[in-house]
């Protein structure tokens, strides 16, 4: 453990304060050597903004929450969380922490790149995303549940909305013209697909599955089974 | 005995999180339950004045966590009802005074002793928040039928889902019955849509809540007020009763009476 303890912890200053890396190990060592760390060292943590790059350990809510809440006992906020998982991303997210800091890691966008041809990538979710959630992939988003208005998707690909959205779209957020947002109930707040952006007059009645897609320059919807849209 | 944390949350200002905190913990207390209300927003404290209670404060939540007093010595009794207490918000410092652990060992404490305890959380998703989130078994979201309200309050829920709390349960005051008739209200029908978790109160908008507010008389000690009523249903139903909801639509009064039967007369 002692040998441990000396290996894991980074500590760098930046803009905003600290940026803390945990390297590699199960997360609750890691967490254990952070905060006994941080304990040897109250004096100078007192009061620190930290940002936690928590490399490829999958995090759940509770288990940033709980660390978050350990180190405010210590008088460390922690007010970010990197992370190479968009898994505890979205988590971090949800609690309100940021996922990026001004100056992010070289390497990331480089990853980015690597791994979205297209879209081929989709990403899953599966429950409602309420307001203040902001899912960002480079790829296509997939959400089984409503989009409430205050909740955001940037997707490099297509997304596809099996519920009502109501809260703000980019698809084709790298520029692809040919990416389409779809929706059971098609009516977002602003919709945005490459370069265009679109706010559509709320519409009432009866909802109808619709595309939303650039034609001719412009973003137009069509009902889902219709085959001009389809294509 | 081991006491239900409830906390009662918003995310929006000024939509009636106090006013339920003690109107629920009154009407508890009515029922012969052992209640302790905290008032979560340090440095803005209102549940004392809402109770009636200001003039009692020696000591506040921060110096039993800082240890300048036994717990007891926080605890405000209302002499008005068998058992209820208030352990008052500090109002000289800020909501960093304490921390969600400090809330939980706090929590853990009066457990053994009451039925319930209501904890009054300050708007925002900050410090304030958390600490009143961490030791909740259940959180009650406040919200009034307005999409500002309505915006921070399912922000508020998906927070709560994110800190394995939920779902909370919605409480959706000072719904105005005419302005709904009008359309020119969300109705509850619209404000469930978007925030799909199960509804515990509808409170109706009373001119009597703002005068038992500024009287210190929590509404519920007033037998003919429908917001006093609504929030003695909701009790019931934390209690485990089926109680019904209030039909909304005969509020309007003697005028509105009248106006029927003159109405019915001339079919």
């Amino acid at each position: 453990m002692i040998e441990e303890k000396k290996v894991n912890v980074q500590i760098k200053g930046i803009r905003d304060g600290l940026l803390i890396n945990l390297g590699e190990g199960a997360w609750p060592e890691l967490q254990e050597i952070l905060l006994q760390h941080i304990q040897e060292r109250a004096a100078f943590f007192k009061g620190a903004r930290v940002a936690l790059d928590v490399g490829n350990h999958i995090l759940h809510a509770a288990e940033l929450g709980g660390l978050r809440d350990k180190l405010s006992d210590q008088g460390v906020n922690l007010w970010a969380v990197l992370s190479n998982s968009p898994m505890t991303e979205q988590n971090a997210q949800a609690l309100g922490l940021s996922t990026r800091i001004f100056a992010p890691k070289a390497e990331k966008p480089a990853k980015v790149a690597a791994h979205s041809p297209d879209g081929e990538n989709a990403l899953m979710i599966q429950k409602t995303l309420r307001s203040g959630t902001r899912i960002v992939f480079p790829g296509n988003v997939i959400v089984i549940g409503d989009v409430n208005p205050g909740a955001e998707i940037i997707a490099e690909g297509n997304i596809v909305v099996w519920g009502r959205l109501r809260g703000v779209v980019h698809a084709g957020s790298e520029g692809n013209e040919k990416a389409a947002v779809y929706a059971l109930d098609l009516n977002p707040m602003q919709l945005r697909i490459a370069n265009l952006i679109a706010v559509q007059p709320q519409h009432k009645g009866k909802p109808i599955p619709e595309i939303a897609q650039i034609s001719k320059g412009q973003v137009v919807a069509n009902h889902w089974d219709d085959k001009e849209g389809g294509k | 005995m081991s006491a239900t944390v409830i906390t009662i949350s918003s995310g929006k200002g000024g939509v009636g999180k106090t006013t339920t905190t003690a109107n629920l913990a009154v009407a508890l207390a009515l029922n012969n339950q052992k209640v302790v209300c905290i008032d979560g927003d340090i440095g803005l404290r209102n549940l004392d004045v809402v109770m009636g209670l200001e003039n009692r404060i020696v000591y506040d939540v921060v110096d039993v966590v800082e240890g300048r007093c036994r717990l007891r010595q926080a605890m405000i009794r209302d002499k008005r009802v068998p058992d209820l207490y208030l352990i008052p918000a500090a109002q000289t410092r800020d909501k960093s005074a304490i921390s969600p652990s400090d809330m939980v060992r706090l929590c853990d404490d009066l457990r053994a002793e009451f039925d319930w305890i209501l904890i009054d959380c300050p708007a925002g998703i900050e410090r304030g928040f958390r600490n009143a989130l961490a030791p909740a078994d259940m959180v009650i979201v406040v919200t009034n039928p307005e999409v500002s309200a309505v915006r921070d309050a399912d922000r508020i829920i998906g927070l709560v889902d994110a800190e394995e709390k939920g779902p909370a349960r919605l409480i959706i005051n000072r719904l105005n019955p005419s302005m709904v008739k009008r359309g020119d209200m969300l109705t509850p029908d619209d404000v469930l849509e978007l925030l799909a978790i199960e509804l515990i109160g509808i409170v109706p908008e009373d001119e009597n809540v703002i005068m038992s507010t500024n009287r210190g008389q929590p509404v519920v000690f007033d037998g003919k007020s429908r917001a006093g009523q609504a929030y003695k249903n909701i009790a019931g139903r934390l209690r485990g009763e089926k109680v019904p909801f209030m039909d909304l639509e005969e509020k309007d009064g003697f005028l509105h009476r009248i106006s029927r039967l003159f109405k019915s007369g001339g079919d």
